[in-house]
């Protein structure tokens, strides 16, 4: 059964006929073209899939498109400006972030997303007393509960935690988080 | 995956009259557990009626002071939110500790408490299973029970319940506001979900077509003396083996009030009435938490692969317990 949709990815408007049965994820890649974000597990264990569904990141082979007509999407590539990296795209690089990078896109995406959610001051699983006032900060620990939905299987995990802490500290994340 | 439907309508009743109609149709709110089962072909609706934009997504205060939380409110955005944390914190840790940051941005409350189980058996078509084909047989009493319930299972069904946010709200005397062809009615969390029995097929009493659009929790003070500790077979990422939310209000070294929930042990979020009647009056001990949890754990009855859940069990309420008479004091 099909549906009429509109998308809006990575700043750029689409229409689409989809089946319902279609996820963000297929629709990204199958329909638009935008391979940047990957099918994985497909069901929402490895986090490769992972954008930003109206800013904040969410695991987009779980999502049926019929059920976001509208939405705004952005993947990695949406996160680079007028051809320039983002600073989580080259703090990756920098750091050596990834080995065979299939699960890079969704790793930087979610970054990106957590970022946003540690200014907003959420706290995690790791932060010591929820009840407590202020920001959780931002220690190792804390990135590797709050990047649990992202998994690597080259285990490079040893240099996504510096990449992320590194984009982190110099504040660039942070702002250049939101929508395309 | 079957070809489905899809609905959204702009009012509950609206909703209400279109799925009472449709018998295989099912609600679809944040997706992350219906849209998997899909996929997997464990459930097959004809119709999905999307109610994401439909029950309210804020938490307000109530009349009694308590909290009302929309059945729309994303398992990240309850967590976060301050009443909770500052007056709930067991809600806010039982949260924290469930599933990834992307699965809570979309997971709503509503949809976390109507989960269903993740024993492998009802997730895989090609084995018997009670609860997804009702008469096929239990594949996990005589199979992989390590996951699995220690108490109030039935011969027909072992499975335990997924969820941490609905241990939390089980010890802190939470409503479920529900809609229904019948109208609207409030239930005590303990009641919306049931042990097995002989019909392991329906997880809660919920009548087809009734819809969760609020939990409401009680103004009781002591509950911001509230935890929720989880121990699971990873440090992140992992549902339950066992599980306890408690909370307690503790005056000069005497328990004057206490709750306990647990949770992977059970086919429902399991209180522990028993263990909370040992401990009223007594004076805060270790060796009294120990004796209320033994009391609560006389019943247990484990498979080929969980007894060890039954020290683990006792353990983690001691320890929760004693975290609490620290802080409370």
């Amino acid at each position: 059964m099909d549906a009429e949709i509109t998308l809006r990815v990575d700043g750029e408007e689409h229409r689409l006929t989809v089946d319902t049965r279609t996820t963000i994820l297929d629709a990204l890649r199958e329909r638009i073209g935008n391979t940047s974000p990957k099918k994985g597990c497909d069901h929402g264990q490895c986090g490769a899939c992972t954008v930003l569904l109206d800013g904040r990141r969410v695991n987009s082979c779980l999502t049926f498109a019929v059920a976001h007509d509208g939405a705004e999407v952005t993947t990695s590539e949406g996160l680079a400006e007028n051809g320039e990296l983002h600073p989580m795209h080259r703090s990756f690089i920098e750091h050596d972030g990834y080995q065979c990078g299939y699960c890079t896109p969704g790793q930087i995406v979610s970054a990106v997303g957590m970022l946003e959610e540690v200014g907003n001051g959420w706290p995690s699983h790791a932060t010591e007393n929820v009840s407590a006032e202020g920001n959780a900060g931002l220690s190792d620990d804390e990135i590797r509960e709050r990047m649990s939905g992202n998994l690597c299987r080259c285990a490079a995990y040893a240099n996504i935690v510096p990449a992320i802490q590194y984009a982190a500290e110099h504040g660039e994340g942070v702002e250049r988080g939101g929508n395309a | 995956m079957k070809p489905y439907r899809y609905e959204r309508s702009e009012d509950v009743s609206g909703t209400i009259s279109t799925i009472a109609e449709e018998p295989e149709g099912a609600f679809l709110a944040g997706g992350t557990n219906i849209v998997d089962l899909m996929k997997l072909g464990v459930m097959s609706p004809d119709m999905l009626v999307d109610v994401r934009r439909l029950t309210p997504d804020d938490v307000e205060e109530t009349e009694d002071g308590g909290v009302r939380i929309g059945a729309a409110v994303t398992n990240s955005d309850l967590a976060a939110e301050r009443t909770i944390r500052s007056r709930y914190p067991a809600i806010s840790e039982a949260l924290l500790s469930g599933a990834s940051a992307q699965l809570r941005n979309m997971a709503t409350t509503g949809g976390n408490l109507l989960q269903r189980t993740r024993c492998v058996y009802f997730q895989d078509t090609t084995t018997p299973c009670n609860k997804r084909e009702p008469g096929s047989g239990c594949s996990a009493i005589e199979g992989h029970n390590k996951n699995h319930a220690i108490l109030g299972a039935s011969e027909h069904c072992v499975a335990t319940h997924p969820s941490d946010m609905a241990v939390a709200m089980t010890a802190l005397d939470a409503f479920v506001v529900t809609h229904g062809p019948d109208g609207e009615r409030r239930i005590p969390i303990e009641e919306l979900h049931r042990l097995p029995g002989s019909e392991p097929e329906r997880d809660t009493i919920l009548e087809h077509g009734e819809l969760i659009t609020a939990v409401e929790l009680p103004p009781t003070a002591f509950f911001s003396n509230s935890k929720y500790r989880k121990v699971r077979e990873r440090a992140s990422y992992a549902f339950a083996l066992v599980s306890v939310a408690a909370a307690m209000d503790v005056e000069d070294g005497v328990i004057r009030d206490v709750r306990i929930a647990l949770g992977g042990v059970a086919h429902k979020p399991w209180r522990a009435t028993k263990a909370e009647e040992a401990l009223r009056g007594e004076p805060v001990s270790e060796a009294n938490f120990r004796a209320a949890a033994e009391i609560e754990l006389e019943d247990a009855e484990p498979l080929s692969g969980n007894a060890y859940k039954i020290p683990l069990a006792r353990n983690v309420i001691v320890r929760t317990l004693s975290d609490l008479s620290e802080e409370g004091r």
